[in-house]
């Protein structure tokens, strides 16, 4: 770690940042159950809402990035849980069946 | 996280220098730590184990605020000194494992790019070589020539450095007359015990698919299960 793909997602956050957009990191810190992305994994979010990079291999990507857009915003990191108990309150969730816990932060 | 930390880890990944990113996910501060760095003697501790086993470590809530640990390592590599028989299947599935492997042999018949079609091979002796190559704390070292003249100035550089994994070919009475020239030139007990041999794990290998098999199943056991 990190790997290539991770590795591509940080570039891109610093380089839209650069570029004058609004960017916001999000990165999975804790799974429970099976999930299909690792601790560490990282999405990164621009401004217009296009992102790079996975939390969970496409289940709860669309949530991360509103989530995202409020955090750059706010000015304040957040953190956020998906899972199947969650699912009703969200609306989303992992089918699966396990559980992620996001760290969403604005990068300023 | 500020601009400035991820320049930092940007940085960090391009000089291969490990680093931990510590994330308090209370307050959202963050701070850059690198091996021996923390507050305290249990955060040196994670910040260790984070990069050793390469993976993000989490303190638990009920102790104080939560924090997350992110390691950031160099890549993996492989340096095999001998191309040999052996070192072909071993290149390939270590390639598929994710290390970027490196040959070493100086013999120019040995290290022949046909026989390796995409491996990097180094034609320089191997204490040269592997000197060059600059060998950190993701690098495992396997030397399969059996010629003392190639494989001992090769060990003598690996254990000088940090290399998770040192690992020999050869039977018990070469690797003990070898262990005999390493004490003869200088390295401890401590030392020696840090050199894998013969490498590789017993499973009655006979192949050299079979062998590299097992070669790479200990050094995937060294690396997760240190």
């Amino acid at each position: 770690m990190p790997d290539q793909s991770e590795m591509e997602v940080l570039v891109a956050a610093r380089d839209w940042q650069t570029a004058g957009h609004g960017v916001a990191l999000a990165t999975v810190v804790k799974t429970w159950g099976s999930s299909p992305r690792p601790a560490g994994s990282h999405l990164v979010v621009r401004d217009d809402g296009s992102f790079l990079g996975s939390v969970s291999g496409g289940c709860v990507e669309g949530a991360v990035v509103e989530e995202a857009l409020g955090v750059m915003k706010a000015g304040v990191p957040k953190v956020i849980e998906f899972g199947i108990t969650h699912q009703e309150a969200w609306e989303v969730g992992l089918a699966c069946g396990g559980t992620v816990r996001i760290f969403v932060e604005p990068l300023q | 996280m500020k601009a400035g930390t991820l320049e930092a880890i940007l940085a960090d990944i391009e000089r291969k220098r490990p680093v931990v990113l510590a994330t308090n996910l209370d307050s959202g501060e963050q701070q850059l730590l690198h091996r021996g760095d923390g507050d305290s003697e249990p955060e040196r501790a994670h910040v260790e184990r984070a990069l050793r086993v390469d993976g993000c470590v989490t303190t638990d809530a009920d102790s104080g605020p939560q924090v997350f640990y992110q390691p950031f390592n160099p890549p993996l590599r492989m340096m095999v000194v001998g191309a040999v028989h052996i070192a072909q299947p071993l290149s390939v599935i270590a390639t598929l494992a994710g290390y970027e492997v490196t040959i070493v042999d100086p013999r120019e018949s040995f290290a022949a790019g046909e026989r390796f079609p995409g491996v990097t091979l180094n034609l320089d002796w191997p204490d040269a070589a592997l000197e060059s190559l600059g060998l950190d704390q993701r690098c495992a070292v396997v030397t399969l020539t059996h010629d003392p003249k190639l494989d001992d100035p090769a060990l003598q550089v690996a254990l000088r450095s940090d290399a998770f994994f040192i690992g020999c070919l050869g039977s018990r009475k070469t690797h003990a007359s070898r262990l005999g020239r390493l004490t003869k030139a200088g390295f401890s007990e401590a030392d020696l015990e840090r050199i894998h041999g013969p490498v590789g794990l017993p499973i009655g290998s006979r192949s050299p698919a079979e062998i590299a098999v097992s070669v790479l199943a200990q050094v995937t056991q060294k690396l997760r299960k240190p």
